[in-house]
């Protein structure tokens, strides 16, 4: 029997470039049958700024500063991955004291954007509370970095050959500190959000995310983890003496909104973990070693990656001898995450549209470089 | 209830006095208008009033100041605010329903004024002791989401459409459930006219005498009001996150100030009914054979009463709003036909044989 194709009340709306949940320009386009979603497309290119291609006109010092503006929550670490593959080039090494500095600010870093990010899940689902306590602490992270780095966000501390300048002398008592308070902290936020029944209902079983997909998707850090995928790049492909401490990489088999959730928080604690190793341990010694003020990679291809917080972030010089890039390409990890958006979104409701893009962590400049 | 006494007199003064003047049709006019100034003068003072309390609930929720600078500790800026949306351009969106546009704020608003008419708040002080006062809080409470959805309908917006659609679903099945938590207490009293029911718990309010079955109907009802108040966790009707503004996006202005008040007016109203069925209202805490304790409670006027139990509700409500995420569109029906709706059903029933059997203290 021939059954007759309804023809169904869909609509399209678009979310963004200027919506409150899209944390910054991106615009998707939403096709819908009443709450429900039957395809998405996102747009992008509404931040574009050609960072590629302006860091072929800049010395190989200098395009590093514009790679804090990409994620601008993993900025260390963004300037860690340049700085790394430019020291490749060079044959050189950071010494000690400024790799262990490294590994702290990249921590910290990391700790400022998961804080960041359990602040806005929040405020997506609806619970603005999270987003001042989150704060709180991202506050004093953000104090850390603006006497030691001279700004809260856009660092650009870590330069090849180490570390622009040495710590501040606080650094360690207000870093202890910040660990203390942290560990109570966490308590508060399980009571605040995680243990609460509306978030569980919101976010377990939604947004299934399965480890081929992940894969294939291309996906990395917390959002690959969660689905059970083994990328951490600290532990496959240690760098700056990642191998040197002690830590665990945080798996998750669910890969749902959940376990994108649990994973981020747990990444907290071992982040805190981390510092405490390195914290009493600094090295003395010299920070930076001395490089010639223009610096020229000897010609030929360098690839670096670092772990970022939200994933694997690659940088590849190409070098032709001069003293700028022949080519600089970046691998980004929000572009290939933003990909597994689509698969999740088919079939799903409204509401959960936001608490995915939550989850997925997206930051949209790194996405439009 | 010295002070309830003396302002019934005050009432009856002007009643006399107005009659003594005029002829008694004319006298009944100028009281009506006199009402109805006295009720919007009311809501707009209780509505600036819980706009500035929410704020500052807020702040201190989340650890923050809240509003500092217009007056002593932020006191005016909840009248700043008023001005601010009174100078403000009322836009209308270019192929919308202009006529059911400029019309919803108004329905709205009108409708949550209009729910306020019965509310006793001291011994005599209700503008209408209607012999069905419950039944018509209710009835014409539930009206609000045709001026929701006239609202969303009009803006010519999708986000608009949606809330209003959510809105739509959301109020009409949150009143099964409200309804039936208060005909519990309908039930007890035997009677649904306000002043009745307050008088029916002069010897104990109904949370306390009615026990299990009126504790279960007043949770319900406290979970009921929050959702037809559109109010977190239950806002989906103005999700921000995900419809940007729900069905008053589109709207600015005075015309958005009165979608605010009305949200505002009709929480004291729903906070007001819940004090005045579960707890009492202007009743003082009485219990039944202690009469120098009851007299004792006598000496702080109804009104205290009246408004520290609703401020109790209010305060519920705003806590909820600024601790708990928000729900999704189909747990939001699911909790409401799968769990509350059956719930309450059942407990109609308990409540009507502990009723009948009077086994109520």
């Amino acid at each position: 029997m021939e059954t007759k194709d309804i023809k169904r009340d869909e609509f399209v709306i678009n979310v963004g470039p200027q919506h409150p949940s899209t944390h910054g320009v991106l615009r998707l386009e939403l096709w819908l049958d009443g709450e429900d979603i039957i395809d998405s497309k996102p747009h992008l290119g509404y931040i574009h700024r050609g960072i590629e291609k302006m860091s072929e006109a800049l010395g190989y010092k200098q395009f590093i500063y514009l790679t804090s503006r990409m994620d601008y929550l993993s900025a260390h670490m963004n300037n860690q991955a340049c700085s790394l593959a430019i020291e490749k080039g060079l044959q050189v090494e950071a010494p000690p004291r400024a790799q262990v500095i490294r590994v702290l600010m990249a921590e910290l870093s990391r700790l400022a954007s998961h804080q960041l990010w359990w602040g806005a899940l929040g405020l997506d689902l609806g619970a603005v509370s999270p987003f001042f306590y989150a704060f709180r602490e991202r506050e004093m992270i953000l104090e850390i970095f603006e006497e030691t780095c001279g700004s809260r966000l856009t660092m650009n501390y870590i330069t090849p050959g180490g570390v622009i300048n040495d710590l501040h002398p606080d650094f360690v008592k207000k870093v202890k500190k910040l660990i203390e308070q942290l560990k109570g902290n966490l308590h508060e936020y399980y009571q605040l959000l995680t243990g609460n029944v509306i978030l569980q209902a919101r976010t377990r079983g939604v947004g299934k995310l399965t480890a081929e997909d992940a894969i294939s998707l291309g996906c990395t850090g917390p959002v690959a983890r969660a689905s059970g995928v083994k990328c951490d790049v600290r532990k496959l492909h240690p760098y700056d003496g990642y191998d040197k401490v002690e830590f665990e990489e945080v798996l998750n088999d669910k890969g749902d909104n959940f376990a994108r959730y649990w994973l981020r928080i747990e990444e907290m604690k071992q982040s805190i973990h981390i510092i405490e190793q390195l914290i009493d341990n600094i090295p003395e010694g010299s920070y930076r070693e001395k490089l010639k003020g223009i610096v020229k990679l000897p010609a030929g291809e360098y690839y670096q990656r670092v772990e970022t917080a939200r994933g694997e972030l690659g940088v590849y010089i190409v070098s032709d001898g001069k003293k700028e890039p022949y080519r600089v390409r970046f691998r980004t990890p929000n572009f290939s995450n933003l990909n597994a958006l689509r698969p999740m979104l088919k079939g799903a409701k409204i509401g959960d549209m936001v608490s995915m893009m939550a989850t997925l962590d997206l930051i949209i400049p790194d996405i439009d470089r | 209830m010295q002070l309830s006494i003396s302002l019934l007199e005050i009432t009856r003064a002007i009643d006399s006095w107005l009659n003594s003047i005029f002829h008694p049709h004319v006298a009944f006019g100028i009281e009506l208008v006199l009402a109805g100034v006295a009720v919007i003068l009311l809501v707009v003072a209780m509505a600036v009033l819980m706009v500035y309390a929410e704020r500052k609930l807020a702040g201190f929720m989340q650890m923050r100041l809240g509003p500092m600078r217009v007056g002593k500790y932020g006191s005016l800026q909840a009248i700043a605010d008023v001005m601010k949306l009174l100078l403000k351009e009322c836009l209308v969106p270019t192929n919308s329903d202009k006529m059911m546009f400029k019309l919803a704020p108004f329905v709205v608003t009108i409708v949550s004024f209009m729910t306020i008419v019965p509310i006793a708040f001291a011994r005599g002080i209700q503008l209408w002791d209607i012999n069905i006062g419950v039944f018509y809080i209710t009835a014409v409470s539930s009206l609000s989401v045709i001026g929701i959805l006239m609202a969303g309908w009009s803006s010519n917006n999708k986000y608009s459409l949606l809330g209003a659609m959510r809105s739509g679903a959301q109020i009409v099945s949150y009143e099964l459930s409200g309804g039936l938590a208060l005909i519990v207490v309908v039930m007890m009293s035997g009677t649904l006219s306000i002043s009745g029911i307050v008088q029916a718990q002069a010897d104990g309010w109904w949370i306390i005498k009615g026990h299990i079955p009126v504790i279960i109907a007043f949770v319900t009802f406290v979970i009921t009001s929050t959702a037809e108040l559109n109010r977190a966790p239950f806002d989906l009707a103005e999700a921000e996150s995900e419809l940007t503004a729900g069905y008053h996006t589109e709207y600015s202005g005075m015309q958005f100030a009165m979608f605010f008040l009305s949200e505002y007016t009709n929480m004291f109203v729903l906070s007001m009914v819940a004090a005045t069925v579960f707890l009492g209202g202007w009743m003082p805490f009485h219990l039944a054979g202690l009469e120098g304790f009851n007299h004792f409670m006598d000496y702080i006027p109804g009104i205290v009463w009246f408004f520290g139990k609703t401020f109790f509700i209010l305060f519920l409500i705003v806590w909820f709003r600024w601790t708990f995420p928000r729900l999704r569109i189909d747990q939001l029906l699911k909790l409401e036909w799968k769990y509350l709706l059956p719930v309450s059903i059942i407990n109609v029933l308990f409540a009507a044989f502990i009723a009948l059997m009077g086994w109520y203290l």
